[in-house]
């Protein structure tokens, strides 16, 4: 979406993404489109609510979409190859190796009747033909590096046996094992308690950026993302409505919908008044508006945004979808 | 006791512990003395609430801020210690009478029942009550609804077919219904989004000017329960570390807990922020640390926090904290 750099050097190159489902009742487009560019060690946020077609992205990008979704259209850029296309035995080559992933809920990630070394040392192994004990030296040293206290312990226990942040930070040191170029993390904190969240966010951005690993952090919580993010794109019904450098998205976003989302926080300056909120609900996938997917609950919305789905603008800073950006003054407004 | 108070909780304390198996059991019977497992949930606990006062209780996954909830709500007994409403034990209260409490749960999913119709859920509470007199039922329902932001026209319909937002409104419109003076509410808002969530928080807000109602707001959110509550109640393993008006426990936290916690609330920012987070997490209540149970984690502890359990001292008339070190 945005033109930061030359197409060769993006790690990660999203070209126009749909996602559909099948179901009983007609087709279901998840994804309608979507366009991403990742620089190798960038750290992209990924926000929307629930059902805007987040986790259903980044699954695609590593084609583990659950039944029966498929990958109807664009492509995906990773490295040169189209991951959209590629084999089996390529993709598995790349899965936990060049590309890795964590998800929400790390006792669905890790096997619950393998010892925590035994599936460490199986990732390594199934990519690289490395001797056991060299194998577990390294997974020794990356459980050391994501903070885990006495890590040669934990390489004996079974997943059960640890906190839910202790699995957290196995599944990352899991992720980091071949030094992927790019991490996908789906609500990786969701689950877990602020402090907790705060030393993951913490170790996830400080390992990032000392390997130069990329990182696409998907979360419904903008306050989480602003704080790790160097580039917050925003999904509303299965398209990023707003992509660019988290300073000037969250200070002088252009779309209603963002603007929606900053306000909708509760900020210690404006004790017990009505928060600002975004009325009605998001449009499900079965039944999208004609025009902008945003309309009926934008105050900005006219007619054009009523019967006309809006193209993507890009004002040298953030890309965006919307047919009237806020302008200087109604963000102004927003903070006052 | 003052008669402006409305809820009294004194010195209140909760412990669960596991039955003895069949193995320990036979070890006994040996001489081997083995003593059943137990958890101090809530570990003499107190504070006041009263009319129209909204208090927040906040505090990590757990910390016991739910055992509180369900203790007020007399849905679990406690171990020792008073709860008073109105200055009458709620132990001894009618359960007419206790229908000024109500609740508001996290998921309204699993607390309506699915296979009945949404309006005549909140229609049972006020008939099996007798809330209103038969002929203003109807007229009364309308209100409820309204005040809820539900349109009449949904009442027919069963939850399942509604959203979180939506769901999270019946909840409240059935405590509602019961005319309350109190409202304890266990995280009502940490399922939905956030655009559903200020919808949500909104109508707290108005609800409470409307009808004076006194809150117990159970949240992890600092950010919720800033904006919401008058007075906020901090606790960490089953104790409450810090007590006093939100403007000043939040914004000015005195205990090393609350302040490691309002570091680590994410924030929106412009750029990353740099911060260094607390180390270590929450010890298993069934092994709690000694003395203060803060001191594994906390920055400044010394000799005295790992054998004393600090007592609460007032630095003020409404604070007050648990800590060796405030001053």
């Amino acid at each position: 979406m945005s033109e930061t750099g030359p197409m060769s050097e993006m790690i990660l190159c999203v070209n126009d993404l749909q996602v559909e489902f099948p179901v009983r009742d007609g087709i279901i487009t998840a994804v309608r489109g979507v366009d991403l560019m990742v620089a190798p060690g960038e750290i992209i946020g990924l926000v929307g609510e629930s059902g805007s077609g987040k986790s259903v992205f980044a699954k695609a990008l590593m084609r583990i979409l659950p039944e029966p979704g498929r990958i109807c259209g664009g492509s995906v850029t990773f490295r040169g190859e189209n991951i959209a296309t590629m084999s089996g035995e390529n993709l598995r080559a790349l899965r936990g190796d060049r590309i890795a992933m964590i998800f929400q809920d790390p006792m669905a990630t890790l096997n619950p009747v393998m010892r925590i070394d035994a599936q460490m040392i199986e990732a390594i192994r199934a990519h690289h033909r490395v001797s056991k004990s060299k194998a577990r030296a390294r997974c020794l040293e990356a459980l050391q590096k994501v903070g885990i206290p006495s890590p040669e312990e934990r390489l004996r226990a079974y997943p059960h046996q640890l906190s839910g942040g202790m699995r957290q930070r196995v599944a990352i040191a899991t992720a980091l094992l071949n030094k992927p170029d790019l991490i996908l993390a789906d609500e990786a904190t969701t689950a877990l308690d602020v402090t907790i969240q705060a030393q993951i966010l913490y170790e996830a951005r400080k390992l990032c950026e000392e390997t130069n690993t990329a990182l696409v952090w998907v979360s419904h919580d903008l306050a989480v993302v602003s704080g790790i993010a160097d580039r917050i794109a925003v999904m509303y019904a299965g398209r990023i409505v707003e992509d660019g450098p988290t300073a000037d998205v969250i200070s002088n976003p252009k779309h209603p919908y963002t603007r929606g989302l900053i306000q909708s926080v509760p900020e210690e300056c404006d004790h017990g008044k009505a928060l600002h909120q975004i009325p009605g609900l998001m449009p499900t996938p079965a039944n999208l508006p004609k025009g902008c997917a945003f309309a009926p609950r934008c105050e900005h919305a006219d007619n054009i945004c009523l019967l006309q789905d809006p193209l993507v603008s890009f004002d040298g800073r953030q890309s965006y979808r919307c047919h009237n950006p806020l302008n200087a003054a109604q963000v102004q407004e927003m903070s006052s | 006791m003052s008669e402006d108070v409305l809820l009294s909780v004194k010195n209140l304390s909760k412990t669960f512990s596991k039955p003895l198996g069949l193995g320990d059991k036979f070890a006994n019977l040996m001489g081997a003395g083995r003593k059943p497992e137990t958890v101090r949930a809530v570990d003499d606990l107190s504070f006041d609430l009263r009319p129209g006062e909204a208090l927040g209780l906040v505090g990590e996954s757990g910390c016991g801020k739910s055992t509180v909830a369900r203790l007020i709500m007399g849905l679990l007994s406690q171990t020792s210690g008073q709860i008073e409403y109105r200055n009458t034990p709620t132990s001894q209260m009618s359960a007419h009478d206790l229908l000024k409490i109500q609740m508001v749960f996290q998921d309204p999913y699993s607390s309506l029942n699915p296979r009945m119709r949404i309006g005549d859920q909140i229609r049972e509470a006020i008939n099996v009550h007798n809330i209103v007199p038969k002929a203003e039922r109807d007229a009364y329902m309308a209100s409820i609804f309204e005040q809820c932001g539900i349109d009449d026209s949904l009442t027919k319909r069963y939850p399942h077919q509604f959203s979180g937002g939506q769901r999270q409104r019946f909840g409240i419109a059935r405590a509602l219904a019961m005319q309350p003076d109190l409202v304890i509410c266990d995280e009502p808002v940490a399922a939905l989004d956030v655009s559903i969530q200020a919808q949500i928080i909104n109508l707290f807000m108005d609800l409470r000017k409307q009808k004076n109602l006194a809150y117990l707001f159970i949240s992890h959110d600092l950010s919720v329960v800033r904006h919401l509550c008058d007075r906020v109640a901090v606790m960490y393993l089953g104790r409450i570390v810090e007590q006093g008006p939100v403007d000043q426990v939040l914004d000015n936290p005195r205990h090393p807990y609350t302040q490691a916690l309002k570091a680590s609330s994410p924030k929106i920012s412009t750029g990353k922020r740099n911060f260094e987070p607390i180390r270590g997490e929450i010890p298993s209540p069934l092994d709690p640390p000694s003395g203060c149970h803060f001191h594994p984690r906390c920055p400044k502890a010394n000799e005295q926090c790992l054998r004393e359990m600090p007592k609460p001292q007032r630095l003020s008339e409404t604070m007050s904290i648990s800590c060796h070190l405030a001053t």
